[in-house]
């Protein structure tokens, strides 16, 4: 059984002006347990608006969210979402210790007695000596790793995460995708990840689906299946890595075209 | 304002200045000395009153009222306005009210609170909660609107209940909106109790103040004053000192931002 399905989910707006805007056509898809599939589409394809639904933050104007077989309304408790803005995201008035914690109390642990497996992951997280830290006081990438430690404390099922390395330079995200895949690794959960980043859907999946321009729909499946654990360096140079980016990059800009 | 914990020295020296152009004012002409008596003599009349312990219920009347009109004040705008800012249709439905009266001066709601509950503890109570309500309930709105839609969707994410989104996150996101209005209201909060307590009370340093003032103690008089100055200063002091501790997390960031 699928840890997670997606059942012809659509989702349209009602404009100002009267106006509906179909944000999402028909979107069927499904995720198995331990499992790291990405969506790329182009921007504006309603990316965000897909994960948010799938997240149970916003409804769906059509169709289902099937978590382990049942259909959820509401955030489902096993599911977690990393928001793209971390700086937004994150308390700033929690230290990086108090964020993650929040987690594991979110989750129904005592916090005092997670403060070990608190540090711990702070420490997974390449974080280690940053605990007393205010938010302010890290730079993005780094505020983005207590966010992610943070949604690990909550011991999600799926890890949903909206284009998380979006607005962080280029080195860092290379290093911020390695830690993830560390961390999928060591921990098991299973990851959905939404980004624009071609070759970081490529670098970092098992399964891509290719999204259309709005109302988005899914116009390709690919089942990566690069060796693990990939390296940046070598992984990137094989050329089969190379033909699906080309493959993928033009039925996107056929899109984009049309 | 000046840093914390360096000593001014030059403000000082203008403040002893200033105390030595009363003394040697006052002094120059007994006219004079009648409505405005030299400080020395003030201060002398200041150490009596403390000793004989003739200002000290008064001192302590003045200050349980305000601590009673302002915590009370406090929980009430800081509930209503958390509400207020979370819910736009019930902020839609008051906002015309709260923009009404909250500009009204306080004070004219004195002879209302007096027709309704005579003159007393609980007049005297109620101008005061209402007159700092406005300030902290005003500011609690717009720090609970200005909160990011991410951080509740964090909350929701997370699996909380809507109550605790409220505590863990909203209040606290809120939290230096609700300060400053706290601290607008302390300084209301003693001046109402001191206004009330000029017009209907028995008890209180407004009372004291005026009392002396009709009984041409014109030295003893001053000394009140100088103790509501003081007390003023004392509790704006150690309202500073908590709001550091409490909002530790936002001086560096306060600062980086340049606000």
């Amino acid at each position: 059984m699928p840890i997670l399905e997606v059942q012809s989910l659509s989702k349209s707006y009602r404009q100002m002006g009267g106006e509906t805007t179909v944000a999402i056509g028909n979107i069927s898809c499904q995720v198995e347990a331990g499992e790291f599939v990405s969506f790329v589409g182009p921007s504006g394809c309603g990316k965000t608006t897909l994960l948010m639904s799938i997240a149970g933050l916003i409804a769906p104007t059509g169709g289902e969210i099937v978590v382990k077989g049942r259909a959820v309304s509401g955030p489902p408790s096993n599911l977690v979402l990393v928001f793209q803005e971390f700086n937004k995201s994150l308390f700033a008035w929690r230290s990086v210790l108090g964020n993650v914690l929040f987690g594991f109390d979110a989750r129904g642990k005592k916090i005092r007695e997670s403060e070990g497996k608190a540090k711990a992951l702070i420490e997974l997280v390449g974080l280690k000596g940053f605990e007393n830290h205010y938010p302010w006081e890290l730079s993005g990438g780094m505020q983005q790793r207590v966010a992610i430690a943070r949604a690990l404390a909550y011991e999600p099922e799926v890890l949903l995460m909206d284009e998380p390395f979006g607005s962080l330079d280029a080195l860092t995200r290379l290093e911020l995708e390695d830690t993830l895949l560390r961390l999928w690794e060591e921990l098991g959960t299973t990851i959905l990840f939404i980004t624009h980043d071609i070759e970081e859907a490529i670098y970092l999946s098992d399964r891509i689906w290719v999204l259309s321009r709005r109302p988005s729909e899914i116009i390709e499946e690919l089942r990566i299946d690069f060796p693990r654990p990939r390296q940046q360096v070598t992984t990137r140079a094989e050329g089969r890595f190379m033909e699906i980016r080309n493959q993928i990059y033009k039925q996107i800009s056929n899109e984009s075209t049309t | 304002m000046n840093g914390s914990g360096k000593f001014n020295r030059t403000g000082w020296l203008v403040f002893g200045l200033f105390l030595l152009l009363w003394e040697c004012g006052s002094r120059s002409s007994p006219k004079l000395q009648v409505y405005i008596p030299p400080v020395s003599q003030i201060v002398v009349a200041l150490s009596h009153l403390i000793v004989s312990g003739q200002v000290t219920t008064h001192l302590f009347t003045t200050l349980r009222r305000f601590l009673e009109g302002y915590l009370l004040a406090a929980a009430i705008a800081v509930t209503v306005g958390v509400a207020l800012g979370y819910f736009r249709f019930a902020h839609s439905l008051t906002e015309m009210l709260i923009e009404f009266l909250r500009p009204m001066p306080s004070v004219a709601i004195i002879p209302v609170a007096i027709l309704l509950l005579g003159i007393g503890d609980s007049m005297i109570l109620a101008v005061t909660v209402y007159a700092s309500t406005w300030p902290i309930l005003v500011n609690t709105i717009d720090g609970v609107r200005h909160i990011e839609r991410t951080l509740i969707d964090t909350g929701r994410t997370f699996g909380l209940a809507r109550r605790r989104i409220l505590w863990q996150i909203v209040l606290p996101a809120a939290s230096p909106y609700i300060v400053t209005g706290l601290r607008v209201s302390l300084s209301i909060a003693l001046i109402l109790v001191t206004t009330a307590e000029m017009i209907a009370g028995n008890k209180g340093l407004g009372f004291f103040i005026l009392d002396e003032e009709r009984s041409l103690q014109s030295s003893n008089m001053y000394a009140g004053i100088i103790l509501v100055a003081v007390l003023g200063y004392v509790l704006n002091r150690l309202f500073v000192v908590l709001q550091e501790k409490a909002m530790k997390w936002r001086r560096g960031m306060v600062a980086r931002e340049g606000v």
